[in-house]
């Protein structure tokens, strides 16, 4: 069932970025991909508990900070060590300027 | 010059040290790091292949060369120089390309990184595959002793094994057999602790194909009745190996353990220009654990940005040995000892517990 909550606003997130959005005791990750559009994630890498909002966003990778690895947060599809399981993504639309997440 | 345990240090990844680690939550604990604006340290970890394209074009001319000029002089004085130089790109800057690439930070392209990661990882008789996880490990949890992969001088120190490391002979006294064992499908308990079952085939047939080259290599210098071949593959690990044990040792040497500051287990010291090159930067040791992210070519702009908070950079790699020998020394008598780094007045603290230790009177008993 879905469940859409407002994570941020559309300017809230710099192209080619991600930042940190927590809700209901769960963390996650939002990001806009250099052609300006919007994705989530969980906001943890799935390899140890590094949250993935510090790390780098490059085209559609997003690399953690704590061991570099990489994973594809258009659909969270894991690189290759240390990171061997996917993270996963929640549905994302843009409504009157507003990033909503589908945490259903 | 403190202590932060009274407890004799297992190392075993699977030992009492392992239990306690995880117990008192020094196991991938939480780290301190220096505050740097988000902005800022996204520009600081921005990839570009420029920089390690040229250094790597440098570097293999480099090898090429100096493997030329042995061959050219083989049989005469002047294949010295030659071995010299030979060695020490084979024997010890391969470690800092398999340490960058490792992290996937010296070329922007996944690609190119992979590539270099296993020439330099073959170079240093080290399993990729092992030593990719056993360095995640590493950074998860530096010199926690019980869990940390590579912990290069454990207490109390043995000077006599650290003196021959310089020669290579302990380093190829490990792999080899090692590898040996991998490529025959066995890995050890401390191994499994720290590589994911999905992955551990993985670094069976690395070491298979690590232990196929050695084998051609050594039936060529048969076949043609030389060394030349053996000299250029598998020997620079004992002639070549000392540059990066010289600046590799300092990294953590002498310094805490069991402390999640990275301020307080890793040093920082300023090199001459050709050491940092063979090294890539890793001199900024204290910048590369608490900020991975950030690529070789950027952490002297790093280090200028978060010194503040950082203790005072070792100003040589002489002045470093001689702040560490005397604490070796008193560690093997009590190997709780270890030189507390001082952080400036403009650094924060964090976990002063981690500070205020002291056993200065135990030391002098």
């Amino acid at each position: 069932m879905a469940d859409w909550v407002e994570a941020c606003a559309v300017d809230d997130v710099d192209e080619e970025d991600v930042i940190r959005f927590d809700h209901g005791g769960r963390s996650f990750a939002i990001y806009r991909s250099p052609d300006d559009a919007f994705f989530a994630t969980d906001g943890f890498c799935t390899h140890e508990k590094a949250h993935l909002a510090d790390g780098l966003v490059m085209d559609d990778i997003i690399e953690c900070p704590k061991h570099n690895g990489r994973f594809n947060y258009k659909t969270g599809q894991a690189k290759g060590a240390p990171v061997c399981i996917n993270l996963k993504t929640y549905p994302v639309k843009i409504e009157a300027g507003k990033v909503m997440i589908d945490i259903g | 010059m403190t202590t932060a345990s009274s407890t004799k240090r297992d190392y075993s990844l699977v030992g009492e040290s392992t239990r306690r680690a995880i117990e008192t939550g020094l196991a991938s604990a939480e780290w301190y790091h220096t505050d740097v604006p988000r902005k800022t340290m996204k520009e600081l970890m921005q990839r570009s292949d420029g920089p390690a394209i040229r250094d790597t074009i440098i570097w293999i001319a480099a090898v090429l060369g100096s493997a030329l000029g042995i061959v050219w002089f083989w049989g005469t004085w002047w294949v010295v120089p030659f071995l010299f130089v030979y060695g020490v790109l084979y024997g010890s800057s391969s470690d800092s390309r398999w340490h960058e690439c490792g992290h996937g930070t010296a070329f922007r392209t996944r690609w190119m990184n992979d590539v270099v990661y296993h020439i330099a990882s073959f170079m240093l008789m080290r399993n990729p595959v092992q030593w990719r996880w056993s360095h995640a490990r590493h950074h998860t949890d530096t010199i926690i002793v019980g869990r940390d992969a590579e912990i290069a001088v454990m207490r109390p120190p043995d000077l006599l094994k650290a003196a021959l490391a310089f020669t290579g002979i302990l380093d190829i006294r490990y792999s080899l057999p090692t590898l040996l064992r991998q490529a025959f499908g066995t890995l050890s308990e401390d191994e499994k602790s720290y590589i994911p079952q999905m992955e551990q085939h993985k670094a069976v047939i690395a070491a298979r194909w690590h232990m196929v080259v050695y084998a051609a290599t050594i039936t060529v210098a048969i076949a043609l009745g030389s060394w030349i071949p053996l000299v250029l593959i598998g020997l620079p690990r004992l002639y070549g190996t000392w540059h990066m044990v010289l600046t590799g040792l300092l990294q953590h040497i002498g310094l805490a353990d069991n402390v999640t500051d990275h301020r307080l287990n890793t040093r920082t010291v300023y090199m001459n220009p050709v050491s940092r090159f063979i090294y890539w930067n890793m001199n900024y040791h204290v910048e590369h654990h608490m900020f991975p992210m950030v690529p070789y070519h950027a952490l002297p702009k790093l280090h200028e940005l978060i010194k503040h908070d950082l203790p005072v950079a070792n100003p040589s790699m002489w002045h470093a040995y001689r702040e560490v020998w005397p604490v070796l020394l008193k560690q093997l008598k009590y190997e709780d000892f270890y030189l507390k780094r001082e952080l400036p007045p403009t650094a924060k603290p964090y976990r002063g517990e981690f500070h205020d230790l002291d056993i200065t009177a135990a030391a002098a008993e």
